[in-house]
């Protein structure tokens, strides 16, 4: 089983082109600004929006080709679709809303009881929990029994709580269907923990597709490196002594890089790469960017120090042995292998 | 300034109950007048209100979920009654379907004798009060969450079932409202059907065109048909409001009150 999509349709600031290929048992996830095309190619495989022209086919059937005409409605579309605030039906108890799908005379109590929701089967939806409200959705979108899973931001409408909980639920969940799934998130760290392949959508354009570690290791532009939760310095670039590329940086200091570059481009370093000392530490370390400490965020064991366009995350152990403080003037040291080169959008 | 507002607006309506005693009222309203009046208002508002409900409601889903500029165009046909002098919607359905109107020579072609019937009443107050339930139910349809109807196509219902089971539903407080508004519109109709209907006791005369024949020949009589048609209205403005409260946490609140018609 697998989902080919292959659509052109304009909107109103760009026109969408969006090309994917989702495999059986795969999830891939669309992750980008809001506004740039992930809603609309979920619309498009259910058949909610008629593209300008473009193609959806799940196995061996055809569910729009607008070459040969063809284009089924959405109720003839074998789609999951789990929508953004899950769309429930108010005036439907729980077991009519998972019903609703179901083939005429199925039981859905089975369902029901898979989902833990056995027993709020009368209970209406106002009722319920935004955990609960999740997996009331799902489970009126696998009653049909889909052939594709589409989930638009599954996550977004629960508190920070239930969240965790439910995304490892969700992975596993996906996993047990084996279905081609499209998951739609503006969250990198929801991607990189549900989907198999991340496809960086910008414009109505895939800029990137990789797994979340080639995204995190190989950016191919500065978008994509912010997304993934990077630093960015911008600078100029220029060949330096040792195969190395230098970047005076806008600052006025200068960065090296093992990529090679020329011209304007960004420097995207990860958190985990950069170490905070007091004074320039006498190591591999080839970067060293000083700068007044703009602000201290302690997460746990661990704290992020932002240092101008820098931030590093460090254990807080160094934070109490090194007293960092705002204000503090420190220097940021990281690798020139961690320093990743990108073209500026 | 509050209290003189309030005191104006209520005195009227307190003053038709104070005229004459309770008992009296009711006694007055066993007359043959207002025992016939309420037949004829009774059974013409009947017929209107099945014809305005099964004509409306797919109009007003119709426009609702339709989004092109033929709508402006459609919402303001409409809407035009609602603005329109009730002398002028007389005239306009003498016009269209009197004897010498633009469908008369069809209409009497086919047996049928609409001037001063019980049709005419029907024809009438549909034109007057249609407006105020298809306005309403535009609005009560549009406030439905979009991704309702959309999450039914994809579990598999086609476009009659999402009508049936989601729209429907969902907009049931909505439409109930319009059609509270529209039936007290409906037996308040007063200047078309006088003009396109006549006033004959017993076959045209409703209870408001017997308010202003009695009021020449038996002022109780007058004042007790009058006092019904306050509790009529009091009742309807309460379903209404109780009606616009009664609706699902997805769906926005419903106004009521029908705008102007180049609005919405």
């Amino acid at each position: 089983m697998a989902l080919r999509i292959d659509f052109t349709h304009s909107l109103r600031a760009y026109d969408a082109h969006v090309g994917l290929t989702v495999d059986s048992g795969e999830t891939l996830a669309l992750v980008g600004p809001s506004g740039a095309g992930k809603s609309t190619t979920l619309r498009v495989v259910a058949g909610l929006l008629r593209p300008d022209s473009g193609l959806v086919e799940v196995d061996d059937q055809t569910w729009l080709d607008t070459t040969r005409g063809i284009d089924l409605a959405p109720e003839r579309r074998r789609v999951g679709y789990l929508f953004q605030e899950y769309a429930l039906f108010p005036h439907l108890d729980v077991s009519s809303n998972v019903r609703f799908g179901a083939p005429r005379g199925s039981s859905v109590s089975e369902l029901l009881d898979r989902f833990r929701i056995g027993a709020l089967g009368r209970a209406r939806v106002r009722e319920l929990s935004g955990g609960e409200r999740q997996r009331v959705a799902l489970a009126r979108a696998l009653a049909r029994r889909p052939a594709t899973l589409l989930l638009d931001e599954p996550l977004s409408a629960l508190d920070a709580h239930t969240r965790m909980e439910v995304r490892s639920e969700l992975h596993e969940l996906l996993r047990e269907l084996g279905l081609p799934t499209v998951l739609v998130t503006h969250d990198f760290e929801d991607a990189a923990a549900l989907a198999d392949r991340i496809g960086v959508i910008v414009d109505g354009q895939v800029v990137q597709e990789g797994s979340a570690g080639e995204l995190v290791g190989r950016p191919r532009n500065a978008f994509v490196a912010s997304l993934t939760g990077a630093s960015l310095l911008r600078g100029i670039a220029r060949a330096g002594r040792d195969g190395l590329t230098e970047i005076v940086l806008d600052t006025g200091a200068s960065a090296w890089s093992t990529d090679e570059a020329e011209g304007r481009v960004g420097v995207a370093v990860h958190a985990w790469e950069v170490s905070i000392a007091r004074e320039a530490p006498d190591d591999s370390a080839l970067n060293h960017l000083r700068g007044a400490i703009a602000s201290v965020t302690p997460l746990g064991n661990r704290a992020r120090i932002r240092v101008g366009e820098l931030v590093a995350e460090v254990s807080a152990a160094s934070v109490e042995r090194l007293e960092l403080r705002e204000g503090d003037v420190v220097v940021a040291s990281f690798k020139a292998t961690a320093a990743r080169l990108v073209p500026l959008a | 300034m509050t209290s003189v507002a309030l005191a104006f607006l209520a005195l009227p309506v307190v003053a038709i109950f104070a005229q004459v005693p309770p008992g009296e009222l009711v006694s007055a309203l066993g007359s043959d007048a207002a025992k016939d009046a309420l037949i004829v208002t009774a059974k013409t508002n009947l017929v209107s209100m099945i014809l305005i409900l099964a004509f409306g409601t797919p109009a007003a889903y119709w426009i609702a979920t339709r989004n092109t500029r033929l709508r402006d165009v459609v919402v303001t046909v409409v809407e035009l009654p609602l603005v329109l002098p009730p002398a002028v919607a007389g005239i306009g359905l003498l016009a269209a379907f009197g004897r010498l109107g633009l469908l008369g020579g069809t209409i009497e072609a086919l047996g049928i004798d609409i001037a001063f019937t019980q049709t005419a009443v029907v024809l009438a107050v549909t034109f007057v009060a249609s407006p105020f339930y298809v306005r309403t139910a535009v609005a009560a349809f549009e406030s439905v969450d979009p991704a309702l109807p959309a999450a039914a196509r994809t579990l598999g219902a086609g476009p009659g079932r999402v009508f049936a089971r989601v729209a429907l539903p969902l907009a049931a407080g909505g439409l109930g409202a319009g059609a509270a508004l529209a039936f007290a519109r409906g037996v308040g109709e007063f200047g078309a059907t006088i003009m396109f209907a006549g006033s004959l006791q017993g076959r045209t005369q409703t209870l408001s065109l017997a308010v202003y024949e009695q009021f020449d020949l038996d002022f109780d009589v007058a004042l007790a048909i009058s006092a019904l048609l306050v509790l009529v209205s009091g009742a309807v403005l309460l379903s209404v409001k109780l009606l616009t409260r009664w609706r699902f946490a997805s769906t926005s609140p419903i106004p009521f009150a029908p705008t102007t018609p180049t609005s919405g």
